[in-house]
């Protein structure tokens, strides 16, 4: 009896609805789990983002939101799971990544300067020896304007102050000249100032055909920064336009009792009515 | 200046210079990566390493020394990841527990062993000979360029200067691959860089350096060099490249002051024996280090966030 | 043999005992200071201490000798030794923090500076005539051969005193080291505690320089406190369980050297404790690296294992070669690809126990239960029989479509 409910219930089974469309996905992840010292930090993963568009990956602290990028990206080994990014392996289309990690990742004491940290964007492109031309340092510091550092690009990096660290970070993706970015948390941190160049900067890269995806934790402006939502909180809670998928259901099945009642109505206008 | 110095100071001053330069080089990269006391436990761990290629060897020559200590290097490295990774111990105390253990078994080995009539104990490994790896053949300044005389020049001289130059040629050929791995390991990875085996090599580097260099002049020199002038050029500049190039000019002349101030020093003071010259080098590179905290121009920490 | 036993049951002539005991004593508080160090991450301080002892220990001599007594009075010596040390764990905290140096670097650099002016003050005891050997260099590995009984009162009475002051300050030291802001909210004084620690650590250093030497002090320090760290994860046990090893190692590392000719103290005392560490590090029932792999490897397993049969469940082709591996190992799936009999039920039953996973998530939702679901617990070990049949009526009531859209 119990057999037979389970067979009907696997003719729905979500995997066989998940009918991806993979050449309009950006990036396209199936059952990636990722553990490690005996604890699950994501639990059979699969997620969808689409191109074109600007994700946000969203979800409670310790969620696994950064993990599910470094997984991705490789940067930490995973237990199962398959990753395809514009329908490519991981190595094939590693010159299409760009990607920004956390600014607290890092120590910024390093002796660098502003400019040294965006010329590392050229590595690719150079390699061990290749000269850097006028052209590439008329690029980096076209990066650096695009982010309004210019006139900053010969300061010691430690000098700067967060948001400005995040902008130098946000510049050397942009010299990479990729196709998909991947953002840890970009706007943790940072000042108003910082916040607004850098939305325009990543609006501008959307509408010149580039992906993006940013771990975002700050709820309040998923509706004007985002087209597309990712929630996670170890499983893969919802996925789709923020449109119909910012809802405070997922918001609640996402975050738990962690997130009150009233935060959800500030959110969402139609709130009340669905809690009630 | 005459036939002495030559004969007696040019050379150990010239291996001075050139082990502590060897040290320093990779130093710079392992103090920004957190990692300064590998030098620390790489240089205990060469003792053991030695006694085991003399018991294996049975010889005091330099090669199955040399490839002792840089097997038991590696062993270390190998010991202190897997203590790290599997044990999940942090690194500090990985590194004490592999190279006190290491330390002791060669201890014990060399005592349990017949080497009474072998120059190889603790206190030679510990203050090195750098006084007795003179050019005895020199007779005068025109030496430096008669091949019979240069031929008999030390062969840690000739040993250390090739290391340094190895050295220096895999810093220039991977500057950058090491500059951006070192700086931020993500994103380096996410550009395809193999910082696993960028680390690595750091570290094969900086043992080799290690055990070229405790071969002529003992562990308190390699220590001081993987720490101090790297160390004092960072607190003086805030570019890697330059950083790099003062922590060599700190390296040399921490070795020529000190060597000069243990092998003159006491004379100068009245006294007819010379002080340790290993421990001098050391104490001078501590010495500008300390002037550097207090007075470098960018001692302080910048970091704002 | 007999003589070790000698050693062993204290019946091997006065000094040798009073040493024995002594060095057990030293190794009980080694291994407590040390875990205090460990767990406030400063594993490597007391090395740079170590280290920093020689310039004591020599400037104590000249010292000693220029005012015309014996240069190797213990008491003076170690007395010298501490203030030197004292210096460099001062010098240690300067450099964190007043300059951008890290403390990896500031240790390094103490010890190493500290050391080689050390060694030239050796040097220069070595020319100062003085008529006798100065023996200073039995500080580097430790020598307890031929020790005079003054020194082995000196040793013993100082094991006393670091066990007794362990005891005394045993609850402050811990609630630092364990949970330094619950220690703050009480109204401890950190720093007094933390202090504590820092000289409760100096003097083990110093009093064990005989016996161990000052190059391998930091194995008797750290050993045992990561020792300890794979047989519990409870902060209190681990430090009951150091002390025991410093205590033991140390008793039997001492009785061996005592017993045995060529077996220097120190190594010896090292060795042991090693072994129990490597000992640990690989069979500890709770993090050793063989149970903590077998774990991981069983775990990855079960995620292959399952994500292959709920694949099986709805057709879709698998690809992973290690799922497939596993599934043809299970039986459940043909070489040809094709599911057998057993794969197809097993395939069923996952799917049935991931949907009771999802309802029992739902209906005990405040139990936390999430980690068992995680880590892939199949559902009859975290339920009841009663309880899973509540679950199946659920199941059976609710319409299929309610439970994916609810829940996933």
């Amino acid at each position: 009896m119990l057999i037979n409910v389970a067979l009907n219930l696997t003719a729905r089974d979500e995997r066989a609805m998940n009918n991806y469309n993979r050449s309009k996905s950006a990036l396209t992840v199936l059952d990636l789990t990722v553990s490690y010292s005996g604890k699950t930090a994501l639990f059979s993963v699969d997620a969808n983002f689409p191109i074109e568009s600007m994700s946000a990956i969203i979800g409670p602290n310790g969620a696994g939101k950064s993990s599910f990028l470094k997984a991705v990206l490789n940067i930490t080994p995973s237990l199962s799971g398959k990753v395809k990014i514009f329908d490519m392996s991981l190595k094939q289309a590693r010159e299409h990544i760009a990607y920004v990690p956390q600014r607290t990742s890092i120590d910024w004491d390093f002796p660098a300067s502003v400019l040294d940290v965006v010329k590392m964007g050229l590595y690719r492109e150079l390699g061990l020896f290749g000269w850097l031309t006028t052209a590439h340092l008329k690029a980096a510091y076209e990066a650096l304007d695009r982010v309004g550092m210019a006139n900053l690009a010969n300061r010691q990096i430690g000098q700067l102050s967060g948001g400005q660290q995040q902008r130098v970070f946000l510049a050397r993706a942009l010299i990479q000249n990729a196709k998909l970015y991947l953002l840890d948390e970009p706007f943790a941190g940072v000042d108003a100032a910082t916040e607004r160049i850098m939305i325009d900067v990543l609006k501008e890269l959307k509408t010149n055909c580039k992906s993006i995806i940013c771990v975002h934790h700050d709820l309040a402006t998923v509706r004007s920064y985002f087209d597309h939502v990712f929630f996670i909180n170890i499983e893969k809670v919802a996925e789709g336009p923020t449109a119909s998928t910012f809802t405070p259901e997922n918001l609640r099945t996402t975050y738990g009792e962690r997130l009150a009642a009233t935060h959800i109505e500030q959110l969402h206008p139609d709130a009340s009515v669905i809690t009630a | 200046m005459g036939v002495d110095f030559i004969q007696f100071s040019l050379t150990p001053i010239l291996i001075g210079v050139l082990a502590s330069v060897a040290c320093a080089l990779p130093g710079n990269f392992l103090i920004l990566r957190q990692q300064a006391l590998l030098g620390d436990a790489v240089s205990h761990v060469v003792f053991p390493g030695i006694v085991m290629g003399f018991l294996v060897s049975g010889t005091v020559s330099a090669t199955p020394m040399v490839m002792g200590a840089i097997s038991a290097a590696i062993i270390a490295v190998v010991c202190i990841e897997i203590i790290k990774r599997f044990g999940r111990i942090d690194p500090g105390a990985a590194m004490g527990i592999t190279f006190s253990s290491l330390f002791a078994s060669g201890v014990i080995a060399l005592e349990q062993s017949d080497t009474t009539t072998v120059h190889l104990d603790v206190e030679h490994a510990l203050m090195g000979n750098l006084e007795s790896l003179i050019w005895y053949e020199a007779n005068g300044w025109h030496s430096l360029i008669e091949p019979a005389s240069l031929a008999q020049l030390p062969h840690e001289l000739n040993r250390l200067a090739l290391v340094c130059i190895i050295i220096l040629v895999l810093l220039f050929i991977f500057w950058r691959p090491l500059k951006i791995s070192t700086f931020d390991e993500y994103f380096a990875r996410t550009t395809g860089l193999p910082t696993i085996t960028i680390s690595l090599c750091l570290t094969m580097i900086s043992t080799i350096s290690a055990v070229t260099a405790f071969d002529a002049v003992g562990c308190i020199i390699v220590i001081a060099m993987f720490i101090c002038p790297p160390a004092t050029a960072r607190l003086i500049t805030n570019r890697l490249y330059f950083q790099v190039w003062w922590s060599v000019g700190f390296a040399s002349l921490s070795a020529v002051l000190g060597y000069i101030l243990a092998g003159y020093g006491p004379l100068w003071l009245g006294v007819e024996n010379s002080v340790s010259a290993a421990g001098m080098i050391a104490t001078i590179s501590g010495f500008i280090l300390g002037l550097a905290c207090l007075f470098g121009q960018y001692r302080a920490r910048t970091n704002c966030s | 043999m007999n003589n070790f036993l000698n050693a062993l049951i204290f019946n091997a002539g006065y000094n040798t005992n009073l040493v024995t005991f002594g060095a057990t004593l030293l190794g009980f508080s080694a291994g407590i200071s040390g875990t205090f160090l460990f767990l406030r991450k400063r594993a490597l301080v007391c090395d740079a201490i170590a280290h920093a002892t020689l310039p004591g220990i020599g400037l104590a001599f000249i010292t000693m000798v220029l005012l015309g007594g014996d240069g190797r009075n213990l008491a003076g010596l170690l007395t010298g030794s501490i203030v030197t040390a004292s210096l460099g764990t001062a010098t240690i905290s300067w450099i964190v923090h007043n300059t951008r140096l890290t403390e990896d670097a500031a240790i390094g650099a103490v010890l190493s500076v500290f050391f080689g002016f050390g060694i030239v003050l050796l040097t220069i005891i070595q020319s100062m005539a003085i008529g006798y050997q100065a023996g200073l260099e039995h500080f580097f590995l430790g020598a307890t051969a031929g020790m005079l009984f003054q020194d082995a009162i000196i040793i013993s009475l100082g094991g006393v005193l670091t066990v007794a002051t362990i005891l005394l300050l045993r609850r402050p030291m811990m609630l630092v080291a364990f949970d330094i802001n619950y220690a703050y909210t009480r109204g401890y004084n950190v720093q007094l505690v933390d202090f504590t620690i820092m000289a409760l650590v100096l003097a083990v250093t110093a009093i064990s320089l005989k016996i161990v030497g000052l190059i391998l002090i930091v194995a008797m320090l750290i050993i045992p406190a990561v020792t300890a760290r794979f047989w519990t994860e409870r902060s209190d046990h681990i430090l009951w369980i150091a002390s025991g090893i410093g205590a033991v190692s140390s008793y039997i590392g001492t009785a061996l050297s005592a017993s045995v000719s060529a077996l220097p103290t120190g190594p010896v005392i090292v060795i042991v404790c090693t072994s129990m560490f490597i000992f640990s590090l690989f069979l500890a029932p709770a993090r050793g690296i063989i149970v903590v792999m077998y774990n991981n490897w069983q775990f990855q397993k079960r995620v292959h294992l399952r994500q292959g049969l709920l694949a099986l469940a709805s057709s879709e082709v698998i690809r992973d070669a290690l799922t497939l591996k596993l599934l043809r190992r299970a039986k459940c799936l043909r070489k040809d690809g094709v599911a057998t009999s057993t794969g197809i039920i097993k395939a069923q039953q996952a799917v049935l126990d991931e949907r009771r996973w999802k309802i029992a998530l739902r209906i005990f939702e405040k139990y936390n239960l999430k980690s068992h679901y995680y880590r892939l617990t199949p559902i009859d070990v975290v339920f009841t029989s009663e309880e899973i049949a509540k679950i199946d009526s659920i199941l059976t009531e609710l319409p299929t479509t309610s439970i994916d859209n609810s829940i996933t």
